[in-house]
């Protein structure tokens, strides 16, 4: 998966959760730049990531992720 | 456990749901989706469109129902699950999502929010953490049940609060047993070990419910059953305290809501089965009754007897069974008695309807001539062509999907929980043979020159009493399952009926009919409360009857003695009220029957309230006999 499709991937799986389609995920974007992705739903979009993906995330990546682009980099990770 | 499948144009008709304007569409849209088995995403996208649909839309289509779910640790996570799985079944749920660890407080301090909240359902979710992390291992066996059998008391503490306070009935949910093993298999042997003491902990709870009629919620059966790594996640657990994982939350919901539906009287009362293919491997119209795949060695004939054992388990518990199939009926009653294998046998069969008739006209016949809605009905059939014609013409049918594989039928029916029960009575054990002396009845009846002939033939008779201790179950499950002779469709808690029958100001009464084919059981109970203070009136609160004895003359009989009873008290009169619900119509003109007078001005259609001034009441004629034990 190239970083595009898995940004793309996050995108509408975030726009899912909070019924969103105005929602456009980039590489630098932070939970703040994004409205009403607060902790909980950030927990659902793990959940739902992982499930998209079948893949876990380590639970301090999980604490650690900054920007999107720290999630797909994870990712990445998995995938090589 | 598997992903469920999601149907793969969810996003589409989603989306189609929420661009219409009509509240009713966008809502049955919504619920249609509901029925596809969303996943985890899907069905918190059903729960926030839920949100976007009209009240009045909503009170149109769905029963509101408040429901407060407590916990000691983090909910919030489940409440999306409760919300698509209620629309799933007709009810939309306002959800008060207790703090965590403040279920204690919620429950019996009187200043907290849920207390205006007013909850008719409370669901305690619980976890053992704390309680076991209290336990030294060492501990023995004495030591660790005054633990456990403390925190069960807590608990019967905590549902009498809910009872008593908000009326609320109550689903407890089990323990999980999240824990690793300590010894390994030598757990079992230990009395502080965690799933030792988890297991007992449930059993203790289980016993208690038993006693306080509360339902229990069994999320550690279906831990067993799905295994804990579908219900548990240790990442969650430790970044949100939730303790049921996220993607559990639509199987959490469904369970929660068969149980809630099913003390509304909306579980299913009859499993309809297909025969060639279905009951038995291959066509008995084209290979013969020996040429029949049953049984004797063969994995496939095995598989057919177990969905056969399976059924007859079900009509044990009170299931009716019934059996519709395109074959000569001469050729598929033969089957029934002459091959050795059938484990169900003829008399098993409350309605056995073989013809070569549109299996959708069969259904209604079936559902008719049991006297039960159509709504009632679970519907296998092995053929993808006839469970197509059903879904498409008679929706309030159940119809599971089987997979092309007879091994995995049993799991494909039972796993819909269809037939999910709150109570188990000596009347459901017996109903089987009451549906059995019923079509007996019914031959008799044809045979009978006037219905006066066929009446006085059966040598009816009737017990009757106050509801006590005795007829508390029975009475409570009568009242919450009955749908068409239910004169205000209200429902009640064992624990509130035994309340009203205690009180001296009201009558309860509980009517049990026999005749000479057999006991029909208790199969009314009406509710007569005082009018109000310092008012010689009686009101007729709730009124239900079994549809088992329509036609018998036993609401007249029942009337009667109402009266009686009324007229020995010094009651001077009776009211009545009659509220239409969606399925009571058969009794619209009851009260007008029974010599009651309009009071108060009802609408044609609608509710109505009726007076009847005791004095001024003929008995009623019938050919019910008063008194005598039933045979």
């Amino acid at each position: 998966m190239s970083e595009q499709e898995i940004l793309a991937a996050f995108t509408r799986i975030l726009r899912d959760l909070l019924m969103d389609d105005s929602i456009v995920l980039k590489m630098d974007t932070r939970r703040q730049d994004v409205p009403n992705w607060d902790s909980f739903a950030y927990i659902s979009f793990v959940v739902a990531a992982e499930s998209e993906l079948g893949m876990k995330f380590n639970v301090a990546e999980v604490e650690s992720f900054e920007t999107v682009g720290d999630i797909v980099a994870a990712v990445r990770a998995r995938l090589r | 456990m598997q992903k469920e499948p999601v149907a793969a144009d969810f996003s589409a008709r989603l989306k189609e749901a929420l661009a219409t304007e009509d509240g009713l569409v966008r809502l049955d849209a919504l619920r249609s989706l509901a029925d596809a088995a969303p996943g985890y995403v899907e069905t918190i996208q059903l729960d926030r469109s839920l949100a976007r649909v009209p009240p009045a839309a909503i009170d149109a289509r769905l029963t509101r129902l408040r429901l407060a779910l407590l916990s000691s640790v983090t909910i919030a996570q489940l409440v999306p699950g409760l919300r698509v799985a209620a629309l799933r079944r007709g009810f939309f749920l306002d959800v008060f999502a207790g703090g965590f660890g403040q279920y204690r407080h919620e429950l019996l301090d009187p200043a907290t929010h849920l207390q205006s909240f007013a909850p008719d359902v409370v669901v305690l979710s619980l976890s053992a953490r704390q309680l076991i992390g209290s336990i030294p291992v060492e501990a023995d066996f004495e030591h660790v049940e005054r633990v456990l059998k403390a925190e069960v008391a807590e608990l019967q503490g905590l549902w009498n609060a809910a009872r008593t306070r908000f009326g609320a009935s109550v689903l407890q949910q089990t323990y999980l047993d999240v824990y690793e093993p300590l010894f390994g298999s030598f757990d079992r042997l230990v009395a502080a070990a965690p799933a030792r003491a988890v297991a007992r902990l449930n059993d203790l709870l289980a016993d208690a419910a038993s006693a306080d009629g509360i339902a229990v919620l069994d999320v550690a059966r279906a831990t067993a059953r799905d295994g804990i790594d579908f219900w548990f996640d240790t990442a969650r657990w430790l970044q949100g305290k939730m303790e049921i994982a996220p993607q559990a939350i639509a199987r959490y919901g469904e369970m929660v809501m068969r149980i809630v539906a099913a003390q509304r009287g909306r579980s299913r009362k009859c499993l309809v089965l297909d025969l060639d293919n279905t009951l038995w491997g291959g066509v008995v119209g084209d290979v013969g009754i020996e040429g029949l795949v049953l049984g004797e060695g063969s994995a496939v004939g095995e598989a057919h007897l177990e969905l056969q054992r399976y059924a007859r388990r079900l009509k044990e518990r009170g299931v009716i069974l019934a059996v519709c199939s395109k074959n000569e009926p001469a050729i598929a009653e033969q089957a029934f008695a002459r091959h050795p294998e059938m484990v169900l046998r003829r008399d098993d069969i409350a309605c056995f309807v073989a013809n070569w008739k549109d299996k959708a006209e069969n259904l209604s016949a079936i559902a008719e001539q049991l006297n039960i809605g159509l709504d009632s009905l679970v519907f296998v059939d092995d053929n993808p062509a006839e469970r197509a014609r059903i879904r498409s013409a008679l929706p309030m049918v159940a119809v599971p999907e089987l997979p092309g594989d007879p091994a995995g039928y049993v799991r494909a029916l039972a796993e819909h929980g269809y037939f999910e029960a709150v109570s188990f009575t000596r009347e459901d054990a017996q109903r089987a043979a009451a549906y059995a002396a019923n079509s007996q009845r019914e031959a008799l009846r044809g045979a009978s020159q006037s219905v006066e002939e066929f009446l006085r033939g059966l040598q009816m008779r009737v017990v009757y009493g106050p509801v006590g201790a005795l007829e508390l179950e029975r009475a409570t499950q009568l009242i919450n399952k009955t749908n068409q002779f239910n004169t205000t469709g209200r429902r009640y808690s064992a624990q509130e009926l035994a309340l009203m029958a205690a009180d001296n100001a009201n009558i309860t009464l509980q009517f049990r009919l026999s005749d000479r084919l057999g006991d029909s059981g208790l199969v009314s109970v009406m509710i007569l409360r005082a009018a109000g203070p310092g008012v010689r009136e009686l009101e007729i609160d709730t009124w239900v009857m079994s549809c088992r004895v329509f036609g018998r003359q036993l609401e007249d009989e029942a009337m009667n003695i109402a009266v009686e009873c009324a007229r020995t008290r010094g009651v001077e009169a009776l009211r009545a009220r009659y509220l239409p619900t969606e399925r009571n119509g058969v009794i619209s003109g009851l009260f007008r029957n029974l010599g009651f007078e309009p009071a108060g001005d009802g609408e044609a259609e609608g509710p109505s309230v009726w007076r009847l001034p005791v004095a001024a009441y003929a008995p009623r004629r019938t050919f019910i006999h008063r008194g005598g034990e039933p045979s």
